[in-house]
């Protein structure tokens, strides 16, 4: 006998987290642009500040428009809730100061968002919290660089702008070994390409600002739990395992179990950092979200077209995209990413840097911007923007030379965009 | 807080107090499958307001040591020695689905340790499906499904979760995921094969949801006819999960409930 049956992807970006509104019964996700919610009555407000009743106090902590977005991120994830952040580097940061303090270390995969590797090299580092950047492709390499004080493995789903594929099973069960939990930037896959959960990672974050939200008109991040760390039996987790006088002497995973990371990431994150998302861009990205099903494969099928195009193109020295077979992660590809390996790959334009500034200044279509994942098609030249922070020796880890290009794919007839792409690189080898 | 009952590792949240001899105590019952946290909201309102309060995890099931009991009985039989150890006499319980069954049972055959019961998403007989009890002992995932789907109202995987930014779907296969083999097996035959033994005289109260699927409120009748004088409120919107669909409305149920008694 078949078993019931959970709504299917398509109906979840839709409809998950929201119900028509009780108050006005708007089918759409109210703005609920307000600081702070009245109280029944005093024992009302007693109960909610300690955690004896559901609800909201003040919109740095929680909001019903951005708690839309929080369980609809969480549905799609299949993790127990999320948490919606100011941007993508808020969610990383709340991840982190979530799980460590001073005195502890990650290691990282070294094929990483520039933000995100400043962050972890440079930043935390003042913090007392160290980072090891590894190659992630080799296992021995995640496996010889975990410490004692190791507290969270990290890596970004396909590698950034190399397009690493991670073996999330593999670096997972490394992770699992050693009592610590993977975290992963889903940003380039989205929960419809790759569900990290189902490979066994433990954490994932958006940058919501991507193919999330999709029209580059909102900056915003989400952090969802799997629920499925067991931080009690790690034993390696104060801030989630041990009373935090901050907040009664709560112990949160005796408090909640399943939902103690996301508790203390609220309740201390949220409430301490304050990185928050505003209603506004929450329902900005439910916007984006509620398409994101109908989006994704136009992405990966214009994608796929225009690789093609470039593999062949005289002016193009390499094209770097894991579902072409001369990528090292294309087995790997096929098995995590059957639907598409994402829209924003690289590629090596012959001539060098000055091609490269040519080939840039000479498009009409794709815009140069700092951003992936719009609905329009975006370029842009790594070495000198998104990681111009990183040492030669650190780019050569990421995949990255001074004619690295990386295109970000939209929504545009692929013809346009491959026309635009053959002006301008005939342009750049003159 | 950690006990030892029959030489084994007990575990019951107490909302961060000691047991007090001087108040009263509330004692939380999870369903088949779950843990203390499912009475998260509910257990640390009353241990913050006046009770002494035990939210159990019953053996096999979040941090008490295993293995799962295979009987209503047995497990009543062990809250009963639960209690001894946390040196309470005499407890109101509040039950979910299996945890309803143990507070009637206990209300039946030990009426002198119980003051009063709540049966929260309750059924009796609580007969399981063929289809749910052979995927359960098997340790099939669809087991997990069918508790997951069955055990909330229809409308929640497309709803509003009023726990901000949680999803109860996932929550509750979490939770499951982390049970070891054959524990769902053991609580859904122990439901299954309960039989009520005496009856119960004390005050009690039965809060129902509307929407529940896995005990629809027509299932709770023939308990609700054999105790006498037992209080009923339905709750709109809910289905089998209320702690969590229904936090308020269960809550606010249990206070009128709980704090209309003397503990005498």
């Amino acid at each position: 006998m078949a078993g019931p049956k959970y709504p299917g992807f398509d109906t979840l970006a839709l409809h998950a987290g929201q119900s028509p509104d009780p108050a006005t019964g708007s089918r759409a996700v109210p703005i609920y642009a307000t600081t702070s919610y009245v109280f029944r009555d005093t024992e009302h407000a007693a109960s909610l500040f300690n955690m004896e009743r559901a609800g909201h106090v003040y919109s740095r902590i929680s909001n019903p428009t951005v708690a839309v977005l929080e369980e609809r991120m969480a549905a799609l994830e299949g993790g127990v809730g999320a948490i919606a952040t100011a941007s993508g580097q808020a969610a990383l940061h709340l991840a982190i100061a979530t799980l460590m303090g001073a005195g502890s270390h990650v290691v990282s995969s070294g094929s990483l968002y520039g933000g995100s590797h400043n962050l972890l090299a440079y930043t935390l580092k003042r913090f007392g919290i160290e980072t090891t950047f590894i190659n992630p492709r080799s296992l021995d390499d995640w496996k010889r660089a975990i410490r004692p004080n190791t507290r969270v493995l990290f890596a970004e789903t396909l590698g950034n702008p190399g397009l690493d594929v991670l073996d999330i099973p593999g670096v997972a069960a490394i992770a699992h070994q050693n009592k610590v939990p993977l975290l992963v930037d889903s940003t380039f896959t989205t929960p419809y390409l790759l569900k990290p959960f189902a490979h066994g990672a433990d954490l994932v974050y958006h940058s919501a600002t991507k193919f999330l939200g999709g029209h580059g008109i909102a900056i915003g991040g989400v952090l969802i739990d799997s629920g499925r760390f067991d931080w009690e039996a790690s034993g390696k987790f104060d801030t989630l395992s041990a009373p935090y006088s901050g907040f009664h002497d709560m112990d949160f995973e005796e408090e909640s179990g399943t939902r103690a990371f996301l508790l203390r990431a609220r309740r201390e994150g949220l409430r301490d950092f304050g990185a928050c998302m505003a209603p506004m861009t929450a329902f900005q990205i439910l916007q984006g979200i509620e398409t994101l099903h109908v989006r994704m494969p136009r992405h990966v099928d214009s994608t796929r077209k225009i690789v093609h195009f470039l593999a062949q193109h005289g002016a193009v020295a390499k094209v770097i995209y894991p579902e072409l077979p001369d990528h090292p992660d294309f087995s790997l590809c096929k098995q995590l990413l059957p639907n598409g390996a994402g829209a924003v790959f690289t590629f090596e334009i012959k001539g060098g840097r000055s091609a490269g500034k040519a080939f840039i200044e000479s498009l009409r279509i794709f815009s140069h911007l700092a951003n992936v994942g719009d609905a329009k098609s975006l370029v842009i030249h790594p070495a000198t923007t998104t990681h111009y922070r990183m040492t030669d020796e650190d780019l050569k880890k990421a995949g990255i030379t001074a004619g690295t290009v990386r295109l970000s794919i939209g929504l545009e007839d692929p013809q346009d965009l491959m026309d635009d792409l053959d002006r301008a690189l005939k342009i750049s080898q003159k | 807080m950690n006990f030892t009952v029959d030489g084994k590792a007990a575990y019951a949240y107490t909302a961060n107090h000691d047991v007090d001899p001087q108040k009263r105590t509330a004692v939380f019952i999870h369903g088949a499958g779950l843990d203390h946290s499912s009475f998260a909201l509910q257990s640390r309102y009353f241990g913050y307001h006046g009770w002494n309060v035990l939210a159990v995890d019953l053996p096999a099931h979040g941090r008490s040591a295993g293995p799962a009991l295979t009987s209503v009985p047995a497990m009543s039989d062990w809250l009963l020695r639960l209690l001894d150890a946390a040196k309470v006499s005499r407890a109101a319980l509040v039950g979910h689905s299996m945890g309803s069954l143990i507070a009637a049972d206990c209300a039946a055959r030990h009426a002198d340790r119980v003051e009063r019961i709540a049966l929260v998403g309750t059924g009796y007989p609580m007969k399981v499906s063929e289809a749910f009890l052979g995927a359960a002992q098997r340790n099939e995932y669809t087991a997990y499904d069918m508790s997951t789907i069955w055990g909330h109202a229809p409308q929640v995987p497309l709803g509003g979760n009023p726990n901000p930014g949680m999803w109860m779907y996932g929550d509750a296969q979490a939770r499951l995921e982390r049970l070891a083999p054959g524990v769902l097996y053991a609580d859904l035959k122990a439901c299954n094969d309960f039989a009520l033994s005496g009856s119960v005289q004390c005050p009690a109260l039965f809060i129902l949801g509307r929407r529940d699927v896995m005990t629809p409120v027509r299932a709770a009748k023939q308990l609700q006819d054999a105790i006498p004088g037992a209080k009923t409120v339905l709750v709109d919107y809910s289905g089998h999960t209320l702690m969590a669909e229904a936090p308020d409305a269960t809550l606010d149920a249990l206070i009128e409930f709980l704090n209309s008694g003397s503990g005498s």
